[in-house]
């Protein structure tokens, strides 16, 4: 294949790289992804894939509400309903102790204009999910709100990536990116690769492939854990997550629970291994349990940690590059980013297509991160 | 919290002869086990059963598990059976279950001794109920006599179905015919190694006699059968079987026993990132271990047939020998005396291993194991079909975790721990790919299921108010 059979290339196999190299290729675009092992390998194919506006930074909340409104049609974007089901997602408050948290952000939201989150009684949350411990008192509520089902979602992603044309190279981990006069030249794996415009999507190695191009954005990094449990009869719809703890409870369409919450395990970027840490779980067990006291002899089958990126102010980096023009980054998601995957590709089409987006995304700049950092 | 210097996962033959040999320096030894009582897999209720009418049922290969079991016992060792093991982090702490109450504990060394499998044998209609491996009835035998009432059709290859056979006849057992499933040409295959088993000519003494005694009974024997198939709506009432000359006959069956030969576990030391290597002359993975046992993580070994299949005797002198090596780590005992201790020890243990070659010739899985109809169910758990996993085989050369990923095979459960080889060899048929560069899957905890009750027992902060 010669070196002009592209003119962007989206480097990062997860969905946020599918999703992007998706919308550049129906916009026009010639598009090759590299992957460094196989699509879907680290965070996109570990997350708890909550579908969920719920909560959200009041940055986001745009952004947000627009993929919640891609989320709705999904299936006409990639052909596929992904497992996407909307039954809606409750922040519980077990105490009235809790409850003035959740009043607090409703006035918020209502300030800025927003009706998608209310406050939901007791007797409402008791009917929206029986199983709940009785000693619970109300809850936050978006409602459509929900979860997908991230594996299926990958096959989508890809299989329309492909469908529009999309080359996908997988076990191809970039070594090497320099400027060929207005191209870049990239090396990855067996793959060498020049074009004029790429998409950084490298989740928790998103800050080396910065660096290969002369951004230095300083990145975290995350290693959620998840629990999934044996198959059971049907016990709840909603996605439940609670005030002052780590837990996000659901069942998938299997019957398995699966609970995640942002309890953090171990992560080793260069070895790309994460291990799971037991007494750390043990809280979000606790707190399962306690929330569903019906689950507490359910066997858990497996549990793991994933691996990704989260930036100082747990807001993605959405944008061109500070220093390298053609570069454009959309990595540092920090735990919440499967909700944003359709609208973020759509996003980042509309920079390398036109230079530009209506959507709000100067909270998302690269600058804020490095420039906090020189002044410190 | 307990904290040992050295904690054994498993009181088989490996297990116990480790613990006796560690607590001979003074080591502080913990012994956890699933089963009630000390003896393995091999051994199991031998404590018991051995002096008992069914010890002799069972045969003199059995009953020699009780004075091991008996020094064990008189070792000064701390045994907690009925303990599940279901993940160990690095350091070592490790997590188990006993009584429903999850707990944990420190070790300075750990010895993986969690013995074989029997390699998991799809074909159609093998999830049907009356279809049982032969470990699985023999269990019953060992623990509490019961053999089926009904004529038994036993299916497959390898010393354990002799062995049953045999045992069947002397409990009164009735036989309606032995499937043999060993293909033609393997005795050729095994007669080059004949010359060095012969130092273990004990073992293969005894399989011949197996077979006059099966003769001597007129159990009705088939050779060479490649193919079978159980059929039958809501549990087996029938099975077909084929030879390789092409020979298909359909029986009335009500139990069909199938065995296909021993595995290694590999699940904790896949867990703990111990590195893995894949064994030709046994078609499986095995660990990467030095001569002490050490596995490629420092302080981790594995001793006993999950290290590699050799029986019990091979597994009590790997046991042994692993005991050693970690009174030497731990300072118990220097250098020279362990590898003076060592010699006697590997010299036996050299005899039995010169007997491997020519059984895992001469027992070598047939390929059909390895290559299920599209229709047969792979992964149990989750139900998946070989057909299945093949079409993901057509999209990039997926490995044994993407697969996963999107057909759910392995996520069960068993942990992969029926499916986990099917998978890998389908694949690399369908890939032109060796089992070895295809892979294993990885190994999520926890390693046996502890519920989510037992798990938040752990959790030790007081409840949120």
């Amino acid at each position: 294949m010669s070196r002009s059979a592209f003119d962007t290339a989206v480097i990062g196999g997860g969905l946020h790289g599918l999703s992007a190299a998706l919308h550049l290729a129906r916009a026009g675009r010639r598009v090759v992804l590299v992957e460094q092992n196989w699509v879907g390998r680290h965070a996109s194919g570990a997350t708890a894939a909550g579908v969920r506006t719920l909560g959200r930074d009041l940055a986001e909340v745009p952004i947000s509400l627009e993929s919640m409104e891609m989320w709705h049609r999904i299936e006409a974007i990639v052909g596929d309903h992904c497992g996407f089901h909307s039954y809606g997602q409750l922040r519980v408050a077990e105490f009235t102790a809790h409850l003035p948290s959740l009043e607090k952000r409703l006035e918020t939201m209502h300030q800025q204009g927003y009706g998608h989150e209310e406050i939901i009684d007791r007797a409402e949350l008791l009917k929206l999910v029986p199983a709940i411990a009785p000693h619970c008192v109300g809850a936050l509520i978006a409602r459509r709100d929900g979860a997908a089902d991230p594996h299926r979602a990958l096959r989508a992603f890809r299989r329309s990536c492909e469908g529009a044309g999309v080359v996908i190279h997988e076990g191809c981990g970039v070594t090497a990116i320099d400027r060929r006069g207005s191209d870049w030249h990239i090396r990855a794996g067996e793959q060498e690769i020049t074009v004029p415009v790429i998409v950084n999507a490298a989740g928790a190695w998103a800050a080396r492939l910065a660096a290969l191009v002369g951004d230095d954005i300083p990145l975290g990094l995350k290693a959620s854990m998840m629990i999934v449990t044996e198959r059971l009869a049907p016990l709840l719809k909603p996605v439940v997550s609670v005030v002052g703890r780590s837990l996000s409870f659901k069942q998938s369409d299997q019957g398995t629970l699966v609970i995640g919450g942002g309890l953090q395990g171990r992560a080793d970027i260069d070895a790309q291994k994460s291990a799971v840490d037991f007494t750390e779980l043990a809280k979000g067990a606790r707190a399962a349990t306690d929330l569903f006291p019906s689950v507490k002899d359910v066997r858990i089958t497996r549990s793991w940690a994933g691996i990704e990126a989260k930036t100082k102010d747990l807001l993605p980096v959405i944008g061109p590059s500070p220093n390298a023009s053609g570069v454009f980054h959309a990595f540092g998601f920090s735990g919440h980013g499967f909700q944003l995957v359709p609208v973020v590709g759509s996003i980042i089409a509309d920079l390398v297509v036109s230079g530009k987006t209506q959507r709000h995304i100067s909270p998302f700049s690269a600058e804020r991160l490095m420039t906090t950092r020189a002044a410190a | 919290m307990t904290s040992v210097d050295l904690l054994i996962v498993g009181a088989g033959p490996a297990g116990m002869a480790a613990a006796v040999q560690a607590r001979r320096f003074g080591l502080d030894v913990l012994v956890v086990d699933d089963q009630p009582a000390p003896g393995g897999q091999i051994w199991r209720s031998v404590e018991t059963v051995a002096a008992a009418p069914r010890g002799k049922i069972l045969g003199q290969a059995y009953q020699a598990g009780k004075p091991l079991a008996d020094a064990f016992r008189a070792s000064g060792v701390r045994y907690q059976p009925g303990t599940q093991l279901w993940q160990i982090e690095p350091g070592f702490r490790a997590f188990v279950t006993r009584d429903r109450q999850a707990s944990t504990i420190e070790a300075r060394s750990v010895i993986l001794a969690t013995g074989a499998q029997e390699r998991p044998v799809p074909f159609a209609g093998w999830t049907l109920p009356g279809v049982l491996t032969v470990g699985a009835a023999q269990i019953l035998l060992k623990s509490s006599g019961q053999i089926p009432e009904k004529p038994v059709w036993i299916a497959g290859s390898g010393p354990l179905p002799l062995l049953y056979l045999v045992q069947l006849l002397r409990a009164g057992g009735k036989i309606a015919g032995y499937l043999d499933t060993t293909p033609p040409g393997r005795r050729r295959a095994a007669l080059p190694h004949l010359a060095k088993a012969l130092g273990a000519a004990g073992d293969l003494i005894k399989g011949l006699a197996w077979m006059g005694m099966l003769r001597k009974a007129r159990v009705p024997i088939v050779r060479h059968v490649a193919d079978i198939e159980a059929i039958g709506s809501e549990r087996i009432e029938s099975l077909m079987y084929r030879t390789r000359t092409g020979q298909e006959k359909t029986v009335p069956a009500d139990v069909l026993l199938v065995h296909e030969g021993v595995i290694p576990s590999i699940h904790g030391a896949l867990a703990l990132g111990c590195a893995v290597a894949w064994r030709d002359d046994q078609d499986c993975y095995a660990p990467v271990l030095d001569p002490w046992g050490e596995s490629s993580q420092a302080g981790i070994f594995v001793a006993g047939d999950g290290a590699g299949i050799a029986g019990a005797q091979a597994a009590s002198l790997r046991g042994e020998l692993a005991a050693l090596r970690v009174a030497v780590t731990l300072g118990r005992a220097s250098e020279q005396a362990a590898a003076e201790a060592a010699k006697p020890i590997r010299r036996k243990l050299d005899r039995q291993l010169a007997l491997r070659p020519f059984l895992d010739a001469l027992f070598k899985p047939r390929p059909e194991i390895f290559a299920p109809s599209d229709a047969t169910i792979v992964c149990r758990c989750e139900e998946v079909t070989a057909g299945d996993i093949r079409a993901m085989a057509d999209v990039g050369r997926p490995g044994p975790n993407q697969v996963k990923a999107f057909t759910r095979a392995g996520m069960g459960p068993c942990q992969g721990r029926q499916c986990g080889y099917t998978v890998t060899q389908i694949l690399a048929a369908a890939e032109g790919r060796t089992a070895q560069e295809v892979g294993f899957y990885r190994i999520r905890p926890p390693l046996k299921p502890v519920t989510l009750g037992e798990l938040a027992s752990l959790d030790r902060r007081e409840k949120v108010s």
